[in-house]
């Protein structure tokens, strides 16, 4: 057991934390986060400037663009981002979920084709899992897709799609065959956002921005390569995009929380703290902080050693969504009535209001709160199926 | 980064496991705590033929048999001598223990002074962990630190809510005692609240253990309890805390072991969220039995007690997020 750094992971760290230093903004450590607007354009220059230096896909394989470096580089990088409050890769959805999946399951032309741009942030990927019919219940999506010659054909519905509107691919996960058992009639596509047919209609969020939308497939065609695994294997290709989504892995969580209880710290010592129960509630952050860190570093060192994470990751997503959405409260509190104001004039230009209405998805996207608690008693602890 | 125990660490886990196994059934373990004695003395040695009271161990090996010796409520004073005076014996002591001929626990609270000439002590020493199963007591006294018999002339017995660690009360008056070469400092209370926290992981994957076994085959309305999600969910909400806990315990033994610079707000945070976890999971898996669950007769309260012991030993959860507050909040630098 040891948590120190190796040298090797200490030199990583120390060139990154330079870089970091050198191409961030000046002062940009220390600003006021500003509310979750999204910056498009800025992001996708960032997004450029990580990857000429590399640090994008750090532990995929060397062949296909990534660093082929070791998981902890990933956490390093992560942790080291969110210190200074570093922006996000533009690909989200693309860097989460879609390359590991591609990586696990693609072939090698799929590979070469799809990760490159992917990390270049040159093409963005969406997760066109949810309909309107079924979202816990992913194994009942009624999407259909049809076999035309050398094409799949797609008529259906998408819904909560997150960065649909600015997506070139998307993972899409649909019915082959209507008479297969629920969950062996699924297949999993990699599709042109750009083909004709599909049509993008944004949703607006309970904070007001248009983040997820519905999406419309009225007969489009997709190359019938363009599938990941083989027709009737789609139930387990969205399996493997399912266990990145939660953050099996949570170094990105991990990142999220640090730097929201960085923040927290920061605005009470802004608005000041010194009653006792607030000061307990802020101490709670910080070990609740501390407690999925190191959860998280422990089903790291079981893939390591084992081949697959430990059981202790499936808390990750849980723990991390509900930790948010105290904090987020917490801070509002922190602001008495005024908390109510959101925009120029309230406190950090209503970064908080934003966040802690956000927050309220995080027990809702990437499987909601119940459903992973479901997955905790019946696949971990083993007790039977409550359906 | 390396998050996990050594093989050898982790083969001393599976021996340690093997023999509370064999010779700690519950049955056995409730036939002691309610015997007068509450523990069985002359096992002292057999700890010792096993090397728990080794003084080569290191604290993450006293971390591993902490949490297993808690997994199966081992009635003995191993902790009192590991995690409470262990740093503060002497070598005639620290011999004698390794031997499995004496046991010592550690007096701290109360007003103990030593008389003049130095070599008596007079006063009452109140808490005092394990008292009635040692064969020593060390005392904390006017900034030293004093070894005194615990012969039943200066032992009173309390009634204890757990039977299995229960609290005495040392009265001296001008007993001989020997002053050691040595005082307690803060790190003697960070070994023992890691320790302690270790000791809340094994009690917590114990009461998940019986919530589990239990929801996975009692049956109501025709169905078993666990099909239910408002049972099976407090079960997953016992695995969280179980393993968030865990988490932060083994952390808080590896920064203690290494003196690591957060090695104070590890054994806090680690004290805080395992032992609250703890006591969490046992109320869960007791409410999870529904009646059978509430009776003396089965084991769960015992749990439950040990739980509520350890989560009121060296300051509850609020005092110790004080001590997070202070230092994140009052200090100028890095936090996380
Ligand atoms: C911010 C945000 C972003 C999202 N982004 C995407 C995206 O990019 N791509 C995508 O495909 N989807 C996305 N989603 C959709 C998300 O995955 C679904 O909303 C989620 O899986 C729940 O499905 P649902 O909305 O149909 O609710 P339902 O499944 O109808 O659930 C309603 C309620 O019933 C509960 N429930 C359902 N089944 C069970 C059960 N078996 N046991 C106990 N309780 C149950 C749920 O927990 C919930 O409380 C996003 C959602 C949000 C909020």
């Amino acid at each position: 057991m040891d948590f120190r750094d190796t040298p090797d992971e200490a030199a990583f760290r120390a060139g990154l934390r330079q870089w970091l230093t050198d191409t961030l903004p000046a002062g940009w450590a220390d600003r006021t986060p500003a509310p979750g607007r999204w910056d498009e354009a800025f992001t996708r220059e960032w997004t450029r400037k990580l990857y000429d230096a590399g640090y994008v896909g750090l532990t995929w394989p060397k062949e296909y663009g990534g660093g082929g470096a070791p998981h902890t580089h990933q956490g390093i990088y992560l942790e080291e981002s969110a210190r200074v409050g570093a922006p996000d890769h533009i690909g989200v959805i693309g860097l989460g979920m879609a390359g590991p999946t591609i990586i696990a399951w693609g072939t090698d032309e799929q590979k070469k084709r799809y990760l490159p741009p992917l990390l270049a942030g040159e093409e963005v990927w969406c997760q066109g899992f949810s309909e309107p019919g079924s979202g816990s219940d992913l194994a009942g999506a009624r999407t259909r897709a049809e076999l035309d010659g050398d094409e799949w054909v797609v008529n259906g519905q998408k819904v909560w799609s997150s960065y649909a509107h600015i997506a070139d691919w998307c993972i899409l996960v649909v019915r082959t065959d209507p008479s297969a058992s629920k969950h062996a009639g699924l297949s999993y596509l990699l599709v042109d956002m750009h083909t004709p047919g599909v049509e993008v209609r944004p949703l607006r969020q309970i904070t007001g921005d248009p983040e997820f939308n519905e999406v419309f497939f009225t007969d489009v065609r997709v190359p019938r390569d363009s599938m990941l695994g083989q027709p009737g294997e789609g139930w387990n290709v969205a399996m493997t995009t399912l266990l990145h989504e939660r953050g099996t892995l949570g170094f990105a969580l991990t990142a999220a929380l640090e730097r929201q209880v960085l923040n927290l710290v920061k605005l009470a010592r802004e608005v000041g703290a010194d009653d006792p129960v607030v000061r307990d509630q802020i101490a709670q952050q910080w070990i609740d902080l501390q407690a999925l860190r190191f959860t998280n570093y422990r089903s790291l060192t079981a893939l390591q050693k084992t081949g697959v994470p430990g059981p202790e990751g499936s808390v990750a997503k849980l723990h991390w969504s509900e930790t948010n959405q105290r904090l987020t409260k917490l801070a509002l509190s922190l602001q008495g009535l005024a908390s109510q104001l959101d925009g120029d004039g309230a406190v950090w230009d209503g970064y908080w209001q934003y966040q802690q209405l956000r927050s309220r998805g995080n027990t809702i996207e990437a499987g909601t709160s119940e459903v992973l608690r479901n997955i905790i008693a019946e696949r971990v602890v083993g007790l039977p199926r409550s359906r | 980064m390396d998050f996990a125990f050594s093989s050898e660490q982790e083969q001393l886990r599976a021996s340690v496991r093997d023999y509370l196994r064999d010779r700690y059934g519950d049955e056995r373990v409730v036939a002691l705590a309610e015997s007068d004695a509450g523990w069985d003395p002359s096992s002292w040695r057999e700890l010792a033929d096993m090397g728990w009271l080794d003084p080569s161990l290191g604290l993450l090996e006293h971390a591993v048999i902490a949490e297993e010796s808690a997994y199966a409520l081992l009635p003995a004073p191993w902790f009192a001598t590991v995690a409470l005076a262990w740093p503060l014996l002497d070598e005639q002591l620290r011999d004698a223990v390794a031997a499995g001929e004496r046991s010592v626990t550690l007096a701290r609270h109360g007003s103990v002074t030593a008389d003049a000439g130095g070599d008596t002590l007079t006063g009452v020493a109140t808490l005092v962990p394990d008292l009635t199963s040692v064969t020593d007591v060390l005392v904390v006294a006017d900034g030293g630190v004093y070894a005194v018999e615990a012969t039943p002339d200066v032992v009173v017995p309390r009634s204890t809510m757990d039977r299995t660690r229960r609290l005495g009360e040392l009265r001296l008056d001008r007993t001989p005692a020997r002053r050691l070469d040595a005082s307690f400092g803060p790190e003697v209370r960070r070994r023992s609240l890691a320790l302690a926290s270790c000791e809340a992981v094994g009690v917590a994957q114990r009461a998940l253990d019986l919530a589990a076994a239990y929801t996975k085959t009692r049956e109501q309305f025709g169905r078993v309890i666990g099909t239910y999600q408002a049972v099976s969910h407090k079960v997953a909400d016992i695995f969280v805390a179980l393993q968030l806990g865990r988490s932060l315990a083994y952390w808080a033994a590896w920064a203690v072991s290494e003196d690591d610079p957060q090695a104070d707000v590890a054994v806090s945070a680690a004290k805080s969220a395992a032992t609250e976890g703890a006591v969490l999971a046992c109320e869960y898996a007791i409410q999870a039995h529904g009646g059978i669950g509430f009776t003396y007769e089965h084991v769960l309260h015992r749990y439950y007690k040990r739980a509520q012991w350890l989560e009121a030993f060296e300051g509850y959860g609020r005092d110790h997020r004080a001590a997070v507050a202070a230092a994140i909040l009052d200090s100028e630098g890095a936090v996380a």
